[in-house]
């Protein structure tokens, strides 16, 4: 075998994943995705973010060849992932929800095979899994069975494996979903690694911190619709607010307590119910929370407890669906 | 053969052209479950070996040495020289279904390691006939360690007259045959339902499969000889008959044909239910 040939030449694009009208319909007309467009560029974390069952894991699915779109259309790396899978497997790497180690090979040996079918010679198959190891901190596992490795270790191996033969895209899909909060760090860390090597990666998440911490730019999804898209920092922006207020009083009296604060507590854009919370969304006012205090104890309603923080994406859900991300 | 190692950008373009992506990892496939059997050869050898081993030591050796031979006394080597070509045909089945469809239920079911294998870059039809090949390379293997015990175990003589164009073709026939099985099994059953397989399918397959007795012996139960026609395990134990012995056996005009029509349905069968089980 000589140097590699391009037998096949697709259209060259700094664009790396792109979906034009994407939609995926279940069996009783589920609509799991709902016409989605996406455009991610070279060098991007792209996050898509949203709560269980909105369909990001679907998407993922769809742009990674496991789910075949009802309607619309998928491309990564400017190949059409439906038309031309075997070509688009090639220039994707995924992470899935689950360990799906090979459970019959060593560590080392999963990411060699990896190599290997992904067409790699044994030597560079052998150089490359052990430069990933070394990367990923798991050399001195290499010769152990992939079941004795901790669920941070897994997910570590997993990341190593997708990104084995260079992939144009990384699909992460949930993947600090079950770590500990040290594993979700050096998760972290590895992405951040990784991005700073020009590596394209989509996530999915439900964690908004995560969405936040890792992503250049995010799709908030519910219900298979793309509902806003922008950086972390424009989506917060676009609250209008720079103080949110989180209130809690008994359940009978969030109603009320919600069209008080709404109305009284000075610079309040609006105030929504959130159970079992009141969120009050304020923009330049001073001294917030003795004033929440003033507009309940006017009212004679009880507050419980009150915190205020800076506008964060559950702020940017709760405008966009009513909702709380984590329900 | 001298490659260059290449460190790999980030391939935003493919690097092969489909088809050659796909028979390198269809390859690379094939040494992944290589190195598997080479790791657990400790486990492969006895289970291939044990049951065949006890199925002629009890028919051809105990039997006649406790006076309780089958097919009377002057038909005791007759019935040694019958039963080689069904336990040949025997381990074969066994093999398929044992490589194949075992760790194929639990790929699908709880580990999920099918996911990972299905995002190689080979068409999804690919990855389920690679299994398929896997399983008739492993039964192949299977049928070279049985035979020696089939001819050497019995206490009466083994009358061998092997026909060497019939056996070459028709080993790797039965082989692709029963690695089919395996994986049109494998994706039918989960980890529940497969005890089933056993107790209903691969019992009635050994004990209704022309084994210890050539099919036309059944003329006298007509209806049971048609029925186990619909069993492609009598087809392999004629063949095989053909193959290694001068003893009676179904014509070859149709052994081959109905073994090739097997083939077809379980490769069409176990790559749509492999389909279906990867991809929604």
């Amino acid at each position: 075998m000589g140097p590699a040939v391009r037998e096949w030449e697709p259209p060259v694009t700094d664009e790396v994943i792109r979906t034009e009208g994407l939609t995926k319909v279940y069996p009783g007309d589920i609509r799991a995705v709902d016409g989605l467009d996406l455009s991610v560029g070279r060098g991007e974390i792209f996050g898509l973010l949203g709560p269980n069952g909105a369909g990001k894991t679907t998407t993922a699915g769809m742009l990674t060849t496991r789910v075949v779109p009802t309607s619309g259309t998928a491309c990564v790396g400017g190949i059409d992932v439906v038309a031309h899978p075997v070509a688009a497997k090639q220039v994707i790497g995924v992470v899935p929800q689950t360990n799906t180690l090979d459970r019959s090979l060593s560590v080392y040996e999963n990411l060699y095979f990896h190599g290997r079918f992904f067409g790699m010679s044994a030597r560079t198959a052998k150089a490359q899994a052990q430069r990933r190891l070394e990367q990923f901190r798991l050399s001195d596992r290499a010769a152990q069975p992939v079941m004795a490795l901790s669920g941070g270790m897994a997910q570590r191996l997993m990341v190593a494996r997708a990104i084995m033969h260079r992939p144009a895209t990384v699909f992460l899909d949930e993947p600090t979903a079950g770590l500990d909060p040290q594993s979700r760090l050096a998760l972290w860390e590895v992405l951040g690694e990784l991005h700073r090597e020009g590596q394209t990666i989509l996530l999915t998440t439900h964690y908004m911190e995560e969405a936040d911490a890792l992503c250049d730019r995010l799709a908030i999804i519910d219900h298979g619709r793309l509902l806003a898209l922008g950086t972390p920092e424009e989506l917060k922006a676009s609250t209008g607010a720079d103080t949110i207020v989180t209130v809690q009083t008994r359940p009978d009296d969030l109603d009320r307590l919600t069209q008080v604060l709404g109305r009284e507590v000075p610079g309040a854009q609006q105030a929504l119910r959130v159970d079992p919370h009141v969120v009050v969304q304020v923009r330049g006012a001073d001294r917030i929370v003795p004033q929440v205090f003033a507009a309940a104890e006017r009212a004679g309603i009880d507050i419980t407890d009150v915190s205020v923080a800076e506008p964060s994406l559950e702020t940017v859900f709760i405008n966009l669906t009513g909702k709380d991300l984590r329900e | 053969m001298t490659t260059v190692p290449v460190e790999p950008g980030a391939e935003l373009v493919p690097r092969r052209s489909p088809a050659a992506a796909a028979r390198v990892a269809f390859g690379a496939l094939l040494l992944r479950d290589l190195v598997v059997l080479r790791k657990t050869l400790k486990e492969f050898i006895p289970r291939t070996l044990l049951q065949p081993f006890l199925l002629v030591f009890v028919f051809t050796y105990v039997f006649p040495k406790i006076g309780q031979g089958v097919g009377g006394a002057s038909g005791e080597s007759e019935f040694s020289t019958i039963l080689v070509a069904g336990v040949v045909a025997l381990a074969i089945m066994f093999q398929g279904i044992q490589t194949v469809a075992l760790p194929m239920v639990n790929e699908f079911g709880f580990t999920r390691e099918i996911e990972d294998r299905v995002l190689a870059p080979l068409p999804i039809a690919m990855v389920a006939i690679q299994k398929a090949v896997w399983g008739s390379l492993a039964s192949l293997l299977s049928a070279l360690l049985v035979f020696p015990i089939a001819a050497v175990v019995p206490a009466t003589p083994v009358h061998l007259d092997v026909s060497w164009p019939v056996l070459l073709t028709l080993t790797p026939l039965c082989c692709y045959m029963c690695g089919a099985l395996g994986l049109f099994f494998g994706t039918r059953f989960d980890p529940r339902t497969v005890p089933l397989l056993f107790g209903i399918i691969v019992i009635p397959i050994t004990f209704l499969g022309a084994i210890y007795y050539p099919w036309q012996a059944l003329e006298p139960i007509r209806w049971l000889q048609i029925l186990v026609l619909a069993n492609p395990l009598v087809y392999m134990c004629e063949g095989f008959r053909a193959a290694l012995t001068d003893s009676p056996h179904m014509s070859l005009w149709v052994v081959y044909p109905v073994l090739v029509a097997f083939s077809v349905l379980f490769t069409w069968q176990g790559i749509k239910g492999f389909t279906r089980r990867v991809v929604s």
